[in-house]
């Protein structure tokens, strides 16, 4: 295995066309470790990202919309203060994952390339309409972040592409975010359901949302049925049951040790519910 | 097969070289070519926190890093926190309290522990369950480890 520390993202990228055999970009490394151990992948080429200027950097850009390095930890995420009331549903959602340990080296960027259909960050970067640079053979390109994650441990990445970048959108006014999942014990699992909501109010009316639904299909879904239930509305209790339904309904789940279809089914309505009025209250300002 | 990479760390406050294979862990090194076998590997796939160190202050499982990213790091181990004789307040508490049977999670619950402490002095028993919720221990069934952190830290406060 040849490890490489590539000075910027060119360079990471022509590595990665060049390369003859399976490469590995490692940033926190908490997924690729782990599989390099368990003999699921040998990299020829591993190319470590950390060296590249900017990668540890979050940074507030000037139409209050945030840039984060692809290196950035879950545990500077947590403890970075503007930027946590500004997204607190995507700061909670990337600290759910693992342990102290764990979030002292893992990045969101990793959790999405992973492509793990549970990964918690994920429903938190969709509903927040999170969008990724890619730097790759024919240039740099930006996507939506849900068009990244193609089907369970695959994405849309193509050979000699990597993320370069995270791009959160402002806040704006009256507008909160937030992300629940459910698993069977307080810590240090992995999500049977999660759920991002993110909504914009106008006069305490929803003029904006996004819901993103994990571990209940092959890739994280953003779900507009679940937007045009709660647009318009005041979060009634219809606005409530028919984000329920549209939840429920594009669930295509796995049945496995950790929840059968119907036990995902029914809890990712559960959840959007719960979610959303989370989102609605943090937008209120409560 | 790869060369072998030559790096240069610092382990517990002393400059260290190396040289390592790109696909050995930092445990691998530590224990393996540093000989600081203090560090005890559990799962090895970063669920059990037996390995964990700090670098650049930070908690992390050596078993999820490779040596070779340790170059310019600085990395603190369990062999850093008694100083000659004298056992840190953590060790100490930890014996006092009976915190540990077999021990092969020791190492890495008082490093945790250690960093805890450096950033909150005065943790709630929840707080300490959380920051600790990386660190399996099979034995003790935790309450001796929790109780044997809030003595430290006492102590700890009551000292400074």
């Amino acid at each position: 295995m040849n490890y490489h520390t590539p000075s910027n993202f060119s360079d990471a990228s022509a590595i990665a066309s060049s390369s003859k055999g399976k490469t590995r970009f490692l940033a926190g490394g908490t997924d690729v470790l782990v599989q390099m151990r368990s003999d699921i992948i040998t990299p020829d080429d591993l190319i470590d990202v950390k060296k590249i200027q900017g990668v540890k950097d979050i940074t507030k850009n000037k139409d209050g919309s945030w840039t984060l390095g692809i290196a950035v930890t879950g545990a500077e995420m947590s403890e970075h203060a503007e930027f946590k009331k500004a997204w607190p549903g995507l700061v909670e959602a990337t600290d759910l994952i693992g342990s102290t340990q764990i979030q002292g080296r893992a990045t969101i960027v990793g959790n999405l390339c992973n492509g793990s259909p549970a990964a918690d960050s994920v429903p938190a970067q969709i509903a927040a309409g999170a969008t990724v640079s890619i730097i790759g053979p024919s240039g740099e390109r930006i996507v939506a972040v849900e068009d990244i994650p193609t089907g369970p441990s695959k994405t849309s990445l193509g050979k000699g592409e990597l993320i370069s970048a995270i791009h959160i959108p402002d806040r704006g006014k009256n507008a909160g975010d937030a992300y629940l999942r459910f698993i069977p014990r307080t810590e240090m699992d992995i999500a049977v359901v999660g759920c991002g909501v993110s909504l914009r109010l106008d006069n305490g009316i929803i003029a904006e949302a996004r819901v993103a639904l994990g571990a209940v299909a092959p890739t994280v879904l953003l779900v507009d049925e679940c937007s045009k239930a709660l647009i318009g509305t005041k979060l009634d209790e219809t606005a409530l049951k028919k984000l329920a339904r549209a939840a429920e309904n594009a669930c295509n789940p796995i049945n496995d040790k950790r929840g059968t279809i119907e036990f995902r089914t029914e809890v990712a309505g559960v959840l959007a519910v719960r979610t959303a009025k989370k989102a609605y209250d943090r937008a209120q300002g409560k | 097969m790869m060369n072998n990479m030559h790096v240069t760390a610092k382990v517990n406050g002393d400059e260290v070289e190396f040289l390592c294979d790109p696909r050995e862990t930092l445990l691998d090194v530590l224990r393996d070519r540093l000989n600081l076998t203090g560090t005890k590997e559990g799962c090895g796939t970063g669920d059990c926190g037996a390995c964990t160190v700090t670098v650049d202050d930070r908690l992390v499982c050596s078993c999820l890093m490779l040596g070779v990213e340790a170059s310019g790091k600085s990395i603190g181990t369990i062999e850093g926190m008694a100083e000659e004789d004298t056992l840190h307040p953590l060790q100490k508490k930890f014996v006092e309290h009976a915190a540990l049977q077999c021990g092969i999670c020791t190492p890495g619950i008082l490093v945790a522990a250690k960093n805890l402490l450096e950033k909150n002095p005065d943790p709630n028993e929840q707080q300490i369950r959380y920051w600790l919720a990386g660190n399996l221990c099979r034995c003790t069934g935790y309450d001796k480890i929790i109780r044997a952190v809030q003595d430290a830290a006492k102590e700890m406060r009551e000292a400074s």
